[in-house]
């Protein structure tokens, strides 16, 4: 531990000397303007929760200006060091998407808990379900999920352009960035500071800051590309900018709102009813398509062939697959609102893309696993390998299951029950985790520019808890929802409904303290994930002969754009 | 096809172009003409806005994530219908920014509760639901009970709803923070200007059964006793036949 954070501090001092001078200027003022802007909220918002926000702000600039400080007088860097790949922020967004999925998966066993245990709450506000469910929720997509994407998005970028990033400040400006919208968005929260829709909690001004983030996201992505040494910009980068480019369009709006005043963090929502209704699952839907799907395939589409030794299997499906989401995934929000006061004419559209949108998922499922083709013995010997196969096969149970219960019939059973929330599970655990947590582990050795990870054997056991936590989740929650949406409509010989609604809350105990323990196996295997990649960092690193020719290349060079760069 | 592709992915920006047409198209042809096609929302020409204590109720709904276990949106279903009431229109969330219909039903759907139970219930279930229905998991909510209600600024949040579209009137926004008083305390005087502004069936009640105090309470079970009788329009016009 005491090593560990003597890496901490030294990669601090050393991650500030690859700046520039003129990139650590620009940082202190960049952190200086947000300190400002913390306090400016402090004094605006006095007397309203957007104080709170305000110090929060203020408080987290100086935390990181301090680490800046400590390496501010650090030499200019080495020519050399330009000529190189820049992954100190693919590093620090690799620990920080796993920080986050401890604490996301750990408050999502706790509300898991709250459901079968209500007295749990012990008075206080916001340990209460409505106030840390959202926590977990934006914990595991926003924290987890979204550090793993920026991390690994970086990589894959400059590896596959054969380019470096284009400068050293705006990845970390948007990695830092990032990361202070989760702790507004979490401890907002905490304080009862929401918008109320699914996925888009965060109030208005952690909204703004975030359109900024996006922005320079945007533009590292663009300014790298010119940069490119490949004449082709390969499929993995198609995702991860249709997640970039979409999810700006949904977050911007989604979140049309008019604050009550500067000085307060509640907004009303521009939009009312049924027309805010649409968009809001016009967004939700498509969270889960750009955010939970499209940057993640972005990895699978890297890694994944990367780690088989095997180019991907389709050139021509990779295409269909890719535009089939991008343009079908934008249709199928409305099947959220089958049978509400929504106009039948979107649920009926809604429901057909949902259902031919099973065409390119399963393309991209199908091509993820026809690429392992020649690799299964390694699939069987190599569990991080194992990982990506089983993400892939989730991503088409799952992708299967969603257009199935958008058919308006099977909607009126599966909506408003656990169905829905165990649907959720299979993509987020089995699909979402999984690439992730496979990706990471074949990443982090080649960052720290180490042999291998510190255990094998950890990689293994953290599988086996994987999969077992989320089949037990999965299955109480199929249990559950099946049995709950069929109990609501059972009418008894007299034709009145057999069941009042508290007989059928009933019947979901066994299955809630089931999907607790799942949840609980899910979570184990993520925290000896963090332990595991913590014990491969903080060894001491050998020299590894094979990173020294993973570096940007100057001359172009032709390469074969069916397979996955460098 | 596949040839024009070969060229596209060369080019970054046409990449990019081609993403943002291509998702755009979508939520386009399903959300716009939501605005523009005028049966999509029914009229109710009896519809009343949310009174400033109903509205602070409403945001303590937001703020506690009730929307996550309760619905606010019985669907065209025979089995709802019977369970819960006439099935949801679209006007009767006109008022609503946000909506709050919900996804998920770990508790029952709350879009007809208005004036189901006593006042007196609601305080009793949200103090400790387990008092009045042991099986139920719904977290206790006494903190409502303890926080005084903050209504100096419901005058700035009627403001910002008119700004987003809902009718109220100069009156109102001037008004808002006396008659958030006077609606839970009928003996006041502020009491007379709430059925003026409102409707003479606007509820003014001792909510939380204390006069001395203003609580979280108060405005919790005035909004919950509100919920689905801004409106009847949903009782008197016919009902289509339901699946």
């Amino acid at each position: 531990m005491i090593q560990g954070t003597w890496i901490i501090q030294r990669g601090g001092v050393g991650m500030v000397a690859l700046l520039t001078a003129l990139e650590r200027t620009y940082a202190a003022i960049i952190l200086v303007f947000v300190i400002c802007v913390g306090v400016a909220m402090a004094v605006a918002g006095r007397g309203d929760l957007m104080a709170a926000h305000g110090w929060i702000v203020a408080l987290f600039g100086m935390v990181v200006m301090a680490v800046l400080l400590r390496g501010i007088d650090a030499p200019e860097p080495w020519e050399e060091r330009f000529r190189e790949y820049y992954d100190d922020p693919t590093k620090v967004g690799i620990i920080l998407a796993l920080i986050w999925g401890v604490i996301g998966m750990f408050v999502g066993v706790w509300v898991a808990a709250l459901l079968a245990w209500p007295d749990l709450t012990f008075d206080a506000a916001w340990a209460s379900f409505g106030r840390l469910r959202p926590v977990h929720t934006s914990g595991v997509i926003f924290g987890f999920g979204g550090n793993a994407l920026i991390a690994t998005s970086f990589h894959v970028l400059q590896r596959t352009t054969r380019a470096r990033l284009p400068d050293q400040l705006s990845p970390w400006f948007v990695l830092i960035g990032y990361n202070l919208f989760c702790v507004l968005a979490a401890t907002g929260y905490l304080m009862g500071l929401t918008q109320s829709k699914e996925y888009a909690e965060p109030e208005w001004y952690a909204d703004l800051w975030l359109v900024i983030v996006w922005v320079v996201y945007f533009l590292i992505y663009i300014r790298t590309l010119a940069r490119r040494r490949e004449p082709h910009i390969y499929v993995a980068n198609w995702y991860y900018m249709a997640f970039i480019l979409v999810v700006a369009i949904l977050h911007i709006v989604n979140n049309l709102a008019v604050p009550v005043s500067i000085g307060h963090a509640k907004s009303y929502s521009l939009f009312s009813g049924v027309q805010d209704a649409m968009t809001q699952w016009w967004y939700g839907h498509n969270a889960v398509a750009f955010f939970l799907t499209a940057g993640f395939l972005g990895m699978l589409y890297y890694y994944l062939p990367k780690r088989a030794g095997r180019p991907i299997y389709s050139y021509r499906m990779s295409i269909i697959s890719f535009w089939g989401i991008t343009f079908m995934y934008m249709w199928a929000g409305s099947h959220h609102l089958h049978y509400t006061a929504l106009p039948h004419w979107v649920q009926t559209l809604g429901m057909v893309f949902s259902l031919v949108l099973l065409v390119p998922s399963w393309a991209s499922a199908g091509n993820a696993l026809l690429t392992l083709n020649g690799a299964w013995h390694k699939v069987r010997d190599d569990a991080v390998l194992r990982f990506m196969m089983l993400a892939a096969i989730f991503y088409g149970i799952a992708t299967f299951e969603g257009s199935f219960m958008a058919i308006r019939a099977v909607n009126s059973l599966s909506h408003y029950t656990d169905w829905t929330v165990g649907h959720v599970h299979a993509g987020a655990l089995g699909w979402v985790a999984m690439i992730t947590f496979g990706s990471l582990y074949a990443l982090v050795p080649w960052m720290w520019k180490r042999p291998a990870l510190y255990s094998a054997r950890l990689v293994e056991l953290h599988f086996w808890l994987a999969l077992a936590g989320t089949v037990v989740y999965v299955f109480a929650m199929w249990n559950s929802g099946i049995t709950q949406g069929l109990m609501w409509r059972t009418y008894d010989q007299n034709g009145t409904l057999a069941y009042s609604f508290i007989d059928t809350l009933v019947a979901m105990h066994p299955y809630y303290i089931a999907r607790t323990v799942g949840g609980l196996l899910f979570l184990a295997g993520a925290v000896v994930a963090f332990y595991n990649i913590w014990m491969t960092i903080s060894r001491p690193a050998p020299v590894d002969e094979g990173a020294a020719a993973d570096l940007p290349v100057e001359p172009p060079a032709p390469r074969a754009w069916a397979q996955a760069g460098e | 096809m596949f040839n024009f592709h070969y060229r596209l992915e060369r080019n970054a920006m046409g990449l990019v172009l081609a993403i943002v047409v291509v998702a755009s198209i979508g939520g386009l042809i399903e959300i716009a003409p939501l605005f523009t096609i005028d049966e999509t929302v029914e009229d109710a020409p009896d519809m009343r806005v949310y009174t400033p204590l109903e509205l602070a109720g409403r945001n303590i709904y937001i703020r506690e994530g009730c929307y996550a276990c309760h619905s606010q949106m019985i669907r065209t279903l025979r089995d709802e219908v019977e369970r819960y009431g006439p099935y949801s229109l679209a006007v009767e969330s006109k008022y609503d920014h946000p909506m709050l219909w919900g996804s998920k039903r770990t508790g029952p759907d709350i879009a007809r509760l208005g004036g189901k139970y006593s006042n007196e219930w609601h305080v009793a279930h949200l103090y400790n639901p387990r008092d009045l229905v042991p099986e139920s998991k719904m977290p206790a909510y006494r903190w409502l009970m303890r926080n005084s209600l903050k209504i100096g600024d419901l005058g700035e949040h009627l403001a910002a709803m008119r700004a987003v579209g809902v009718p109220y009137t100069d009156e109102m926004i001037a008004n808002a923070t006396a008659d958030a008083y006077g609606q839970a305390n009928p003996d006041s005087t502020q009491a007379a200007g709430v059925t003026a502004r409102y409707g003479e069936a606007t509820n003014v009640s001792l909510f939380d059964g204390k006069p001395e105090t203003l609580t979280e309470m108060d405005a919790i079970v005035a909004y919950l006793q509100i919920l689905g009788r801004l409106t009847d329009v949903a009782h008197k016009t016919e009902q289509a036949s339901v699946e």
